[in-house]
């Protein structure tokens, strides 16, 4: 977890930050010591396409999308949990990254079953849209497609396990907001999961406060309230960083 | 305990060993243990109580000999004889040898390439000293690096001692040990940590595990040099539980060094305050990356983090953390005791020192060697290593493990240092090497380590967790001769995609067994293509491209 | 101690080997793998009784627990039977054949890797490299590492465990 981001911010004592001043795409930018190169590129409505990442939570740096160039470094670096620095020169949109960020898209859509035409976030899916940016029109890898669980024992909530993207949104708010830790990651590799308690039912979980804050932040259709229809299932993610600011307020 | 203590221990130590007219050293390492070492020393023990010359004769387990091919292994001091593939059997005579000429049949010739072409740093003391009696190791002159460091130097003197020996980090990425100590001796923090990486993951590669075996004082001693130079008081060891021998040892070796005083608090009368303590792997290769490691060491999922920030500012617990693969701690007293010059004047300009290799797959001499930086791969595996067994062709070294490459044999004169071993599509590694001949399959083995990452993957980023399983896909079909040339496009797409867009060391590197392979024998992926041909014969398969046996694991 | 610990699930004088192991390290979080490891030492395997206590008494979230136990494959979740043949595949053993070990167990027995055979007499399972590798191919048998070995060697191997008890 890149929790040094977050941890510096709630230090009350640590008062001076220092402005640093980059390029991002040719552009002159300036941000303080502990921005990262996502935060200064949005406010300068430069987008950068992320999926992890959601303003309000750690950053991980797991989905890899968001990797940009920069200058002098010797691998590519994901501008959601890269801090900027002085005289930066960033470049988000070079030919090969927006390649790599296309490939690693079909990689997902290659990896479970995202059909979009049975989801429920159909037309509301973040992973829907990126494909849509970056031009996914085939997917050049073969369909790995495992036929994976959908529980559906709570009461009002679900999680389809075919469509998980393994972002660990919900498992960081559900964390980092909620307190409760209900979601964690179980196994490894292609195997890895989201999971509830001890492996055990949604319904039957005694973390669970039933906050719904998981479905809320899901990129995709894996985490849904139950009886929403196909494309009914909008979701909002803009009560994140009041909330969080809030927190840190108290 | 002081240096005059020291000395006092060493000298009491040294008469009582020399009292011994001859002193049978038996190999008690893992290696030689499985064939049998064990029971070879007790046979002798009882053999020496039963003809009433304990005062005679001594036994002693030590660390590893070396050469784990002619093991159980037995050398005879003060005379040297080397005697390989030892068995319970044979005590008798050899004991009655003693006072005259060595058994033949049994004695390997001391002056054989795999024993006169080393030169020992790390290994000096494997097979000479017992490695759970602290004295041997104090006679040994060691725990004299560290009382020099701490009485004589400051942790400033200590950082340029390491810098100016050059020495680089033994576990794989090769960053010069004398920077990373002094990033971490500058770094802020009210506590700092050091961290032994013995999770030594590399398959085919057992050099920690032997130098852990044979001298753990060694590796306390590294650590608490470490621990002054940069400022921690409080060090970790992270050793792999697959290895319950060195557990063994190390447990009891720091349980020796607290109660001698090397560590806890004022250390040699000193303000120098160092413990370790031991905190076992579980079974996941990743945790060798060292994010992935600390993550572990904080009972946490084994997966990694983006660098920066690195450990060096940002550790365990957010705290400056120095890691250290066990083979550079290894290195350490020596250069505090010889000095940092010495160390520098062996090996190549780009490559300071020693290195230790594991030598293994077809090879006539299997076991672990220490050589100088700068060696041929030729004189590794032909002089030290003996050849191929059974006149077999060379066809490729595989070093560095699942990180790294296979080297055909138009390299064989390559010198051995990073550099080079980058240069041509592989890495120096952790110093596992594999030799292979003709009746290994070139795709075959790469899609033995394409499913190793696939296993291996912690599952965090997208690239390793859905693209290694589609290159093993892909390998799979090639071994089977259900491929085409566009499934190798596609392969060789995913190399670059993998390699480029991972979060760690683990994904950024599992293409290279594929790349290099790719790219020194094309030509058996494309048998398999064209011809659905295995040209080693490894890979069978019908014309209908269904699987005899062979590559289905 | 702040928290007031948990009761042990049972009576079975093995808990105390896994309070001894988190009173060691203070209950800190940090401890998790270790005492995991003193769990599966003591019972063999990880019972899901066994994580939650571990959970509680550690002031856990039991999906963390979850997750730890299975990130690493030295844990196991499922009881192992009564012998453990561990079949080493690393580099080295497996240009030297120990795929066709592993083949020549399945053949003969059914018990393919990770798996226990339907009495319980014995698990096979597989390891990354015991480090043994000078050896090739290695197969650790309850804790002893032989090497060199055989299809035939394994195989005559397991059978004796089977003989031993009928």
């Amino acid at each position: 977890m890149v929790a040094h981001l977050n941890r510096k911010r709630r230090d009350p004592v640590r008062t001076r930050r220092k402005v640093k001043t980059l390029k991002i795409n040719g552009l002159d930018v300036s941000g303080t010591d502990e921005q990262t190169i996502l935060e200064v590129a949005r406010e300068n409505d430069i987008s950068i396409p992320t999926l992890c990442t959601l303003e309000g939570l750690s950053n991980i740096g797991a989905c890899r999308i968001c990797l940009v160039e920069v200058e002098g470094a010797r691998r590519l670096l994901p501008a959601c949990a890269t801090l900027i620095d002085e005289g930066m020169v960033v470049k988000t949109k070079t030919p090969r990254v927006v390649e790599y960020r296309r490939k690693l898209v079909e990689l997902l859509f290659a990896e479970k079953n995202h059909y979009c035409a049975v989801c429920v976030s159909n037309g509301h899916c973040e992973l829907q849209q990126l494909a849509e940016d970056l031009g996914v029109d085939h997917i050049r890898y073969p369909y790995v497609y495992p036929e994976l669980n959908v529980d559906a024992t709570h009461a009002e909530l679900g999680v389809d396990h075919n469509r998980c993207v393994l972002c660990q949104r919900c498992v960081r708010v559900c964390d980092e907001l909620e307190g409760a830790h209900t979601w964690d990651m179980m196994d490894r590799g292609e195997n890895t999961r989201v999971v509830t308690d001890m492996h055990q039912n949604w319904g039957e979980s005694k973390t669970c406060t039933e906050c719904g804050k998981c479905v809320q932040v899901c990129p995709t259709g894996a985490l849904f309230k139950k009886g929403s229809a196909v494309g009914e299932l909008e979701k909002e993610t803009e009560f994140l960083p009041y909330l969080k600011v809030m927190r840190e307020e108290q | 305990m002081i240096p005059d203590e020291l000395n006092e221990m060493a000298e009491e130590h040294s008469q009582k060993q020399n009292s011994f007219a001859h002193r049978i050293h038996v190999c008690a390492a893992a290696g030689c243990r499985s064939s049998g070492g064990e029971k070879v020393a007790s046979a002798f023990e009882d053999e020496i109580k039963e003809r009433g010359q304990t005062e005679k004769i001594a036994v002693k387990r030590t660390g590893c000999m070396g050469l784990c091919a002619e093991g159980p292994m037995v050398i005879v001091y003060p005379d040297e004889t080397i005697y390989g593939k030892v068995s319970p059997a044979d005590v008798a005579e050899i004991i009655d040898s003693l006072d005259g000429s060595p058994v033949e049949r049994l004695s390997l010739d001391s002056e054989m390439p795999f024993f006169s072409e080393q030169t020992q740093v790390v290994l000096e003391n494997a097979g000479r000293t017992e490695p759970e009696s602290l004295e041997d190791y104090i006679v040994a002159e060691g725990y004299s690096g560290l009382i020099t460091a701490i009485t004589e130097m400051t942790p400033d003197e200590v950082v340029n001692e390491m810098t100016k020996s050059g020495l680089r980090g033994r576990g794989g990425g090769g960053f010069p040990t004398g920077l990373k100590w002094s990033t971490v001796a500058k770094a802020d923090g009210d506590k700092k940590y050091v961290v032994c990486n013995a999770d030594e993951g590399d398959p085919g590669a057992f050099m920690d595990r032997s130098v852990l075996e044979s001298d753990p004082h060694r590796i306390i001693e590294g650590m608490a040099i470490a621990a002054y130079a940069v400022g921690a008081d409080h060090g970790y060891v992270y050793l792999r539980a697959e290895y319950p021998l060195a557990i063994e040892r190390l447990k009891k070796a720091i349980r020796q060094a607290k109660r001698a005083g090397f560590l806890g608090t004022e250390i040699c009368d000193t303000q120098f305050d160092f413990s370790i303590e031991i905190r076992l792997g579980a079974g996941a290769f990743v945790c060798g990356e060292e994010t992935a490691l600390m993550a572990s060491i904080e009972g946490r999922r084994g997966q990694p983090r983006p660098r920066p920030p690195y450990p060096a500012n940002y550790g365990l617990w957010g705290f400056p953390t120095l890691i250290n693969n066990v083979e550079t701690l290894g290195n350490v007293p020596t250069i505090l005791r010889k000095g940092g010059e010495w160390f520098a004047s062996i090996g190549t300009d780009d490559s300071k020192g020693t290195k230790v290799f594991a030598l293994a797959g077809r090879i006539v001499n299997t076991g672990l060697v220490e050589v100088p930086m700068g060696i041929t791969l030729r004189e590794i595996i032909f002089d030290i290593g003996g050849g191929i067994p059974g006149g077999g062709n060379f066809k490729a070294l595989q070093t560095g493990g699942p990180s790294g490459g296979c080297i055909p044999a138009q390299y064989l004169d390559m010198p051995v240092d990073y550099g080079s071993l980058a240069k041509v599509g592989s890495i120096m590694g952790s110093g596992g090497m594999i030799v292979m001949d003709d009746s290994s399959c070139m795709v075959d083995v790469a899609k033995y380590f394409m499913d190793f990452c696939r296993t291996e993957s912690c599952g965090k980023c997208i690239p390793c967790r859905a693209g290694t399983p589609q290159m093993h896909k892909i390998l799979t079909k090639i071994t089977n001769g259900e491929a085409t040339h566009r499934d190798l496009d596609i392969l060789k797409d995913l190399c670059d995609l993998v390699e480029n867009t991972s979060l760690c060391g683990l994904g950024q590197t599992s293409a290279n067994p594929v790349k290099s392979t790719l790219k020194y024998f094309e030509e058996e992926y494309i048998a398999h293509i064209e011809q659905g041909e295995c040209p080693a014969g490894v890979c069978k398969f019908k014309r209908t491209g269904e699987v005899i046996n062979g590559c289905s694991s | 101690m702040p928290l007031k610990k948990t009761q042990p699930p049972s009576d079975d004088k093995r808990w105390k080997l896994i309070n001894a192991a988190m009173r060691r390290h203070g209950y800190h979080r940090s401890a998790l793998i270790e005492v995991l490891h003193a769990v599966q030492d003591a019972f063999g395997f990880l019972e899901d009784e066994a994580l939650e206590y571990v959970a509680d008494n550690l002031t856990l979230p039991p999906s963390m627990v979850y997750g730890v136990a299975t990130f690493y494959h030295f844990f196991t979740l499922k009881p192992k039977g009564e012998h453990a043949c561990v079949i080493c595949t690393g580099t080295a053993c497996y240009i030297k054949g120990a795929g066709d070990i592993i083949d020549e167990i399945q053949d003969k027995f059914g018990v393919g890797p990770g798996e226990t055979s339907q009495d319980g007499k014995f698990s096979l399972l597989t390891a990354r490299c015991v480090g043994a590798c000078s050896l090739a191919p290695a197969v650790v048998y309850d804790g002893e590492v032989a090497g060199h070995q055989t299809p035939e060697d394994v195989i005559k191997t397991i059978q004796e465990w089977f003989g031993n008890d009928t």
